[in-house]
């Protein structure tokens, strides 16, 4: 192997923005590289057994890891595709050089265009005893069970009632393990209603504005003791509660995984509605750093459906930068924003939109 | 109420029920989708044009009553089980009540199970006549139960583990 890899489009993450990105990028013609940390692209999307939203062009109707096989053949079956699994990305140079760990070595590749899809990670929040074995994070419980086939207890509370908390719980149900509650503590479910439906038509009760005010138990959780929060989220002496439970799950949202972004350099921005800390970028998804393009949570912790086109939008982006498609790119880019708007027009995108506003309008970005 | 527990009221459930004379003519889909997000896949599975195209995505889905015979692919096909079908034609005074179902194990014909509300209560022990499997790939179970009249519009799950779980 030459000490230097030579690839025209390096993608830093095989999760469903970074396939995306690679296919769409390989079909129309330019040589693509996909480093991926795990032994298996897919990212989580190998995790979720539910079905999708958003519509066909997403693949809406199909389950999470069913998606997840079809980015992956898509990318096997084409030959402009090479994935690195078991790779990981540790920095981007100043001469464009990005160096990566992998088959035991210190790999050096040499990119014409970057596209960072790393994704996101999950945030912990601070109670007594979070520290005890049997407190898991939403992913880690999703990788137990969903890759390993391995329960991890007998009955859960769950923190969060957004979409992860919620499938999470509904996974768990369906992998026969009880869950206590999920509590939220805001004052209404932050995911998807009928997600909250389904959850609570097989008796599991879901309640708004309660918080956990700590986890006991010896050598593991043994329990937690929950509690209600008034109007101004503060606990309301008396309401305490406690659940015998050996598992707490926390799904209180996530972080873009941006390290890399900051260490290129690329000018970063702290937006709320966008979960954190994400690079300035234009229209196409090319940050401040010429040449590296982010998308999926990287650049928003946003929806596996719009990361996926995001992805798409940024190999078109990319390849189109090196001169492939360009007859037919504008056309593609065009398609792959009208999806983003489309997604996003809802309630349910609101969020995201006001994020990228602001995110464009006062970061000084190429628009 | 919805927003804060994930039950849907009974103002909500009105919002998408057809007229009682509707419901005693045969199967009908009831189409329990509140929330404005973006999802369409029952609108390509109605093959009935039922239900109608959405102009955006994140509209809730529209249901003619009367084009709708209730074949159901929609309830298999909506990633949020969020549709049902319910036959008050069934007898004089027992409907059938079709709710999506993906956990193990699946109910056998006539297997008796116990009928959960929107809220998870216990409403009765009803009989399984009929299970549909969603198919290799869509892997979404319809389970057919058989309800008292005044249930039809009330039971919309069954108690995991089967009867000996009921409290």
């Amino acid at each position: 192997m030459p000490k230097v890899k030579e690839t025209e489009i390096l993608i830093v993450g095989g999760g469903p923005a970074g396939l995306s990105a690679a296919s769409a990028a390989a079909n129309l013609g330019a040589s693509v590289l996909v480093l991926e940390r795990d032994g298996k692209p897919g990212g989580q999307l190998i995790k979720q057994t539910h079905k999708f939203f958003g519509s066909k062009k997403q693949y809406a109707g199909d389950r999470g890891y069913q998606i997840g096989d079809l980015l992956i053949e898509q990318c096997g079956n084409n030959p402009n595709v090479e994935v690195w699994t078991d790779t990981t990305a540790l920095g981007i140079y100043e001469d464009g050089v990005v160096t990566a760990e992998g088959q035991a070595k210190h790999l050096k590749i040499n990119p014409k265009k970057i596209i960072v899809a790393t994704g996101a990670s999950e945030k912990m929040i601070a109670f007594p005893n979070n520290d005890l074995p049997g407190i898991y994070g939403a992913g880690a419980v999703q990788t137990l069970m969903n890759v390993h086939g391995i329960v991890p207890g007998k009955r859960v509370l769950m923190i969060g009632a957004g979409n992860i908390g919620l499938i999470v719980s509904y996974q768990l149900m369906q992998a026969g393990v009880e869950i206590a509650a999920i509590i939220e503590a805001a004052p209404t479910i932050g995911g998807y209603l009928v997600h909250a439906s389904k959850i609570q038509r097989a008796g599991v009760p879901i309640l708004t504005s309660h918080t956990i005010t700590e986890a006991y138990g010896d050598e593991s959780v043994a329990g937690a003791i929950i509690c209600k929060l008034d109007e101004s989220w503060q606990p309301v002496s008396g309401s305490e509660q406690d659940l015998k439970v050996d598992v707490i799950c926390l799904a209180v949202g996530l972080s873009p995984l941006t390290e890399l972004c900051f260490q290129a350099d690329c000018q970063m921005k702290y937006v709320s509605e966008l979960s954190g800390h994400v690079p300035v970028r234009n229209e196409y998804l090319e940050t401040t750093r010429p040449g590296l393009y982010v998308a999926g949570d990287v650049s928003g912790v946003e929806e596996a459906s719009s990361a996926m086109v995001e992805g798409r939008l940024a190999g078109i982006s990319a390849a189109c930068s090196l001169g492939y498609g360009e007859d037919i790119a504008p056309k593609l880019q065009a398609e792959a924003l009208a999806e983003l708007s489309e997604l996003r027009a809802g309630p349910a995108g609101q969020k995201t939109l006001r994020g990228i506003m602001n995110l464009m309008d006062k970061g000084g970005a190429v628009c | 109420m919805l927003n804060k527990t994930g039950i849907p009221t009974a103002e909500d459930v009105k919002k998408v029920s057809p007229s009682e004379d509707r419901l005693k003519k045969g199967p009908v889909a009831i189409i329990e989708c509140f929330q404005e997000i973006p999802c369409n896949p029952c609108t390509e599975a109605c093959k009935q044009g039922a239900i109608q195209p959405m102009e955006d995505i994140n509209n809730l889905p529209k249901l003619d009553f009367d084009k709708c015979n209730g074949c159901g692919v929609c309830l298999s096909r909506c990633p949020g089980l969020a549709i049902f079908i319910v036959d008050a034609s069934y007898s004089d005074t027992e409907a059938v009540v079709r709710i999506p179902f993906e956990y193990l194990p699946v109910p056998q014909v006539s297997d008796k199970v116990v009928g959960l509300s929107r809220a998870g209560e216990e409403l009765g022990v009803f009989e399984v006549i009929k299970v549909q499997s969603g198919g290799q790939k869509n892997k979404t179970y319809t389970l057919w139960l058989v309800v008292p009249n005044d249930l039809a519009m009330d039971v919309r799950s069954i108690r995991l583990g089967g009867v000996r779980h009921a409290n």
